[in-house]
């Protein structure tokens, strides 16, 4: 038995010792400058996304990896959904690991993974330039003046509409115009707008439009809460007076984008806000009776700015490699590659006013008047939480006023204002 | 009467030699089930005991002290003590350097919410599921044409991945859903407050039902087929039988089907994430306490920490209390065993 | 077929001798309750093949709907197609399912045969010997079941990636296992308890050693306990998704991720019918495993065991 015992017990404190060490060597707990880990080498990078359906990212690899036999890349391909990309990133950039070198931010996360030292800023050897570049989508990339991320494709929402219901009345350009329109809708017995409205990251897309377009701001530049303002109470009571006349259909409150979208399509809608993928949903999907019937304008206000921007993992030991994958992934030739094979809008200027793209595109013009005025959400290394906070409090909110119950704007406003700061400012 | 209800393990005889002492015996016992034991505990000290211990260790430090206003980036958290616990049960939030009251739409807010949520939904599956579960099971047990069929239909709902089962009833709940088509109602499904829960309700009944079918049917194969024989001779009704003889025989893999069922339903997280995304009502009638943890990784790894290990103490609590309560004899004491033996 | 009551097999009750015509009146009684019952039986089985099978049924008519129709709620199928299926296994789209099957099929398999003989060499410690500290270890085992998964994800990723095995099948088997074990033990554990170890005893009087004894004697009795246990741990590793998503890679995918991971032809759509289409044939081979499986869950207790 004592032999027993004491093989137990070695084994035992083997065990632990392993786990400990593991343990020590593991525990990073928050993070720290780290733009002075990983190596600035060339050689092989690792290349990660969201899933990519269109095929184009595969056709760059392929072109890069014929000009780069000695960099040669792998593109990684996470799943389609938003949150999973973001927690497969911050996984692997928790544990310092070098297996990513280059990946695909979506917008709103460069504060967040600059804050915790996970980027790599793109200054002195890794400097870009960014002059070629819209300079609303270039300041999605920056945090605290610095530029974190290089832009790659870009978004924003533009208002579609049934060209045959509105016949003769001009196409609305404001929030106000477009709910007096609404009165046509009635008449056709249709619901007459939605946008994204379940809980979720559109929801706060929806947000930040309503507010900034009555001339509110949600936050300012240190992350404070800002929406103690006339303005962003009357952007709020828009959306809440729409629910409660019936203007946005009590349904809306389950509706992401392609939920709206599937409403405009089969003719139970007569205005829908959302991204300009649809133009090209609407024409094709066999369930869509409005295929010749509608008509795309700018968005009735500020709209959001969406899209992704690329970085350097702070840790990758190719970085020079990597920014020269990113110039590639910029250049002329691939951003032509997306919007023509993906569908994904291009980020120089001078593309807007490439007749050969517009012409093929025509939706790239409307594009072009909604990113014009486009309002970024909050920029803030908090954003996980402000966003919880939004969501929450504006869904609460809207569901009361579909209800038929007080939705309490003011209350609302203060309750996201007091939940963001309770979450943290830069300042 | 019949002596296979209740059977005291009894021990190992002695050695054959029949020279070694009774506490070379116990020993010899001892290392035996060591060797038997050890792999599986080596197997679920790496993979659950060493992250439990990480989690707590994290639970007790906070992830970041503040930003650096000079370069914006994240400073290193400490040692907090208990402050992520208080946190989360005294809903304390701390905003501008002072400690208020978590404002509605932080994760802390929505912390007694989920509790509620959470049991909400374990009691009323576990209890529909053990009730459809033995009426499944009885109906499995009996001989007719077919049974093979019956028996690999039960299984199909367990048998397809949670993920898919979520998104194929999130189809059939949309507002546009076939449900709501065949049935001519327009009920929110995923939006209203009830609905939305019945919604999980309804589909995690669906998918696990066959779980505790199938585990009572083990069960049910234990039971000797004279004991019926005799009890009807005697003249009992078929409730009777049920409540005398099929209950108090069926009870050990019963009770442990119910443990692994409320402890499983305790920490649902993949089917009202993907069917209501923890949503319904004011926005979080369906969220339960793994899904908040979820969120809150998002933003606070050792705030999050903290929930789960609060979530562990109550699942816990709640495991501690049903063995309590049901006497089940589960860790298997042979004192005990031995005492009920001479009972019978 | 004989018909049956709830508790048992037919009664086969020694008629005592009587006259004729009472025989025969009691024959027919007993023939009319055979009847009535055997005909609930029929009708309840009817019931729960379609409870459990109808929203399987939409699973397949959208898995054979074109995906122009995704949101056609026409409860019959209409527009049916095969081109889900062909989209499900092509890979041009950046979905791997065939592998994933291969992948999920390996590790499912692996994980089953090692949780089985360790949790009944565990539980048949756990229900024969006494030994100091039994209930800790049971405990420790239940405790296991008692922390949420998704908290357990990222230390375990942190530990696996630092052993160099993230995306590697030592990934996913070794946590499969740890999670199979706590309901392996606790069921086969429960199962031992009742068994007759007096027939183990008399084997062993009779010259068998305790292993011997064991696995001739008490494991056959105890098979429906085995065989349910290892569908159920199967079932359970095969539809596991939160450890796989974060510890496999592109090569060690299962099925589950990967049909998470479908995506179809446009951004913000989810390509329903497709993931329909991949459930469907995921769900397939647990069917049919079930089917060859489903008669060695139910066996009743050999004749000659012990009585009264």
């Amino acid at each position: 038995m004592r032999k027993a015992m004491r093989v137990a017990a070695a084994g035992a404190t083997l065990a632990l010792t392993t786990l400990g060490l593991v343990a020590c060597s593991s525990s990073g707990g928050g993070a720290g400058g780290g733009s002075s880990s990983g190596g600035g080498g060339t050689g092989p990078i690792t290349y990660v996304q969201g899933k990519d359906t269109s095929g184009v990212v595969n056709k760059l690899a392929a072109i890069w990896n014929q000009a780069h036999p000695k960099e040669k890349v792998t593109v990684k391909q996470q799943s389609d959904q938003a949150d999973q990309q973001h927690d497969d990133l911050a996984q692997h950039l928790q544990q310092k690991l070098s297996d990513y070198d280059v990946f695909s931010t979506d917008v709103v996360w460069t504060a967040e993974f600059a804050a915790k030292g996970w980027l790599q800023p793109l200054t002195g050897a890794y400097k870009l330039d960014t002059s070629p570049f819209l300079p609303s989508v270039v300041k999605t990339g920056q945090y605290h003046g610095v530029q974190y991320a290089a832009p790659s494709s870009t978004d924003s929402q533009i208002l579609f509409y049934r060209k045959d219901l509105l016949g003769s009345t001009p196409v609305p350009t404001t929030w106000d115009e477009m709910m007096k329109d609404c009165s046509i809708a009635k008449k056709a017995n249709i619901p007459c707008y939605t946008g994204q409205f379940a809980k979720y990251e559109g929801l706060t897309v929806n947000f930040n439009e309503a507010i900034t377009s009555a001339g509110g701001t949600v936050v300012d530049d240190k992350g404070n809460p800002t929406l103690d303002t006339p303005e962003a109470k009357a952007g709020l009571t828009r959306l809440t007076t729409a629910f409660a006349d019936g203007n946005i259909p009590k349904a809306a409150l389950t509706y992401q984008e392609a939920q709206g979208l599937s409403a405009f399509e089969t003719g139970k809608m007569l205005f829908l806000t959302n991204w300009p993928y649809a133009v090209s949903a609407i024409k094709t999907d066999g369930t869509s009776v409005v295929k010749n019937k509608f008509g795309i304008a700018g968005y009735p206000g500020k709209s959001a700015v969406g899209g992704h921007n690329l970085a350097i993992s702070a840790y990758s030991n190719h970085k020079a490699t990597a920014l020269k994958f990113i110039e590639f992934m910029e250049s002329d030739q691939a951003q032509k590659m997306n919007i023509q094979v993906a569908s994904l809008a291009p980020v120089r200027s001078s593309s807007y006013t490439d007749a050969s793209l517009t012409q093929q595109f025509p939706y790239l013009t409307t594009l072009k008047a909604s990113l014009d005025n486009a309002v970024a959400r909050p920029i803030s290394p908090y954003y996980p939480a402000i966003t919880t906070a939004i969501e929450n409090n504006t869904y609460k909110a809207l569901t009361a006023a579909a209800n038929g119950q007080n939705p309490d704007v003011s209350g609302t406003l203060s309750s996201i204002a007091a939940a963001i700061k309770a979450a943290g400012t830069t300042g | 009467m019949t002596s296979s209800v209740v059977q005291a393990p009894a021990p190992l005889p002695p050695s054959r030699a029949g020279r070694e002492s009774a506490e070379a015996n116990r020993r010899r016992i001892t290392r035996v089930a060591l060797y038997l034991l050890a792999p599986t505990i080596v197997a679920m000290a790496i993979v659950v005991a060493y992250p439990i211990v990480i989690s707590i260790i994290n639970s007790f430090q906070s992830d970041f002290s503040g930003i650096d206003p000079k370069t914006g980036l994240f400073q290193q958290g400490g040692f907090v003590g208990l402050e992520n616990y208080t946190n989360w049960l005294l809903q304390q939030c701390q905003s501008g350097g002072k400690t208020v009251s978590c404002p509605a739409g932080t994760n802390e807010s929505q912390f007694y919410d989920s509790v509620f949520a959470t049991f909400l939904f374990t009691v009323v599956t576990v209890a529909l599921e053990t009730a459809f579960g033995m009426w499944m099971a009885l109906i499995m047990n009996r001989s007719f044409r077919g049974r093979g069929i019956l028996r690999a239909a039960v299984l199909v709902p367990w048998a397809i991945p949670t993920a898919v089962t979520a998104k194929l009833w999130y189809f059939i709940f949309a507002t546009n859903g076939v449900l709501n088509t065949v049935l001519g109602l327009h009920t929110l499904w995923t939006a209203d407050l009830w609905a939305s829960r019945w919604a999980i309700i309804i589909a995690d009944t669906w998918k696990t039902t066959p779980f505790m079918a199938l585990l009572i049917l083990a069960g049910l194969q234990l039971i000797p087929e004279d004991v019926y024989e005799a009890a009807r001779m005697d003249g009992a009704s078929t409730a009777q039988q049920f409540v005398r003889i099929t209950l108090p025989l069926l009870k050990p893999a019963l009770v442990v089907a119910i443990l692994f069922r409320t402890l499983d339903a305790l920490r649902m997280y993949d089917l009202p994430a993907i069917l209501t995304q923890g949503g319904g009502g004011g926005g979080d009638a369906t969220t339960t306490l793994s899904i908040l943890v979820v969120r809150e990784l998002r933003s606070h790894i050792d705030s999050a920490s903290a929930l789960s290990t609060i979530t562990f103490i109550i699942i816990f609590a709640v495991a501690f209390i049903f063995i309590r309560l049901l006497g089940a004899n589960i860790t298997g004491s042979e004192k005990k065993a031995r005492k009920v033996a001479k009972e019978l | 077929m004989s018909s049956t009551s709830v508790a048992g097999p037919a009664t086969a009750t020694a008629e005592r001798p009587v006259f004729a015509e009472e025989t025969l009146a009691r024959v027919r009684a007993r023939r009319r309750r055979a009847a009535g019952a055997a005909a609930r039986t029929a009708i309840q089985a009817v019931l729960i093949v379609v409870w459990c099978l109808l929203p399987f049924y939409w699973m397949i008519v959208t898995a054979f709907r074109d995906p122009q129709y995704t949101y056609d709620p026409t409860p019959w199928p209409t527009h049916v197609t095969l081109g889900n299926f062909a989209s499900a296994f092509d890979t041009s789209y950046g979905n791997y399912l065939g592998r994933a099957l291969g992948n999920s099929f390996f590790i499912c398999v692996v994980v089953t045969v090692i949780a089985l003989v360790l949790g009944i060499s565990g539980s048949y410690a756990l229900a024969r010997l006494d030994f100091p500290g039994k209930g800790l270890v049971m405990g420790f085992i239940l405790g296991a079941s008692m922390f949420p998964g998704v908290a357990i994800l990222t230390p375990l990723f942190g530990l696996f990636s630092q052993l160099h095995w993230s995306g590697q099948y030592q990934a996913l088997i070794i946590p499969y296992i740890a999670g199979a074990l706590p309901l392996t033990v606790y069921t086969l554990n429960s199962f031992f308890r009742e068994m007759p170890w007096e027939l183990e005893e008399a084997a062993r009087i009779d010259g068998c050693t305790s292993a011997q004894a064991f696995r001739i004697v008490i494991l056959p009795l105890a098979a429906p306990a085995v065989f349910t246990t290892a569908i159920l741990a199967f079932i359970a590793s095969w539809n596991e998704y939160l450890l796989a998503s974060v510890l496999s890679s592109d090569q060690t995918q299962t099925v589950t991720v990967a049909i998470a991971n479908f995506a179809g032809t446009t951004p913000h759509v989810e390509p329903y019918t497709i993931i329909m289409a991949a459930g469907v044939v995921v769900t397939i081979p647990l069917i049919i495993l079930v089917l060859i499986f489903q008669r060695r869950i139910v066996a009743g207790l050999t004749a000659g065991g012990v009585k009264g």
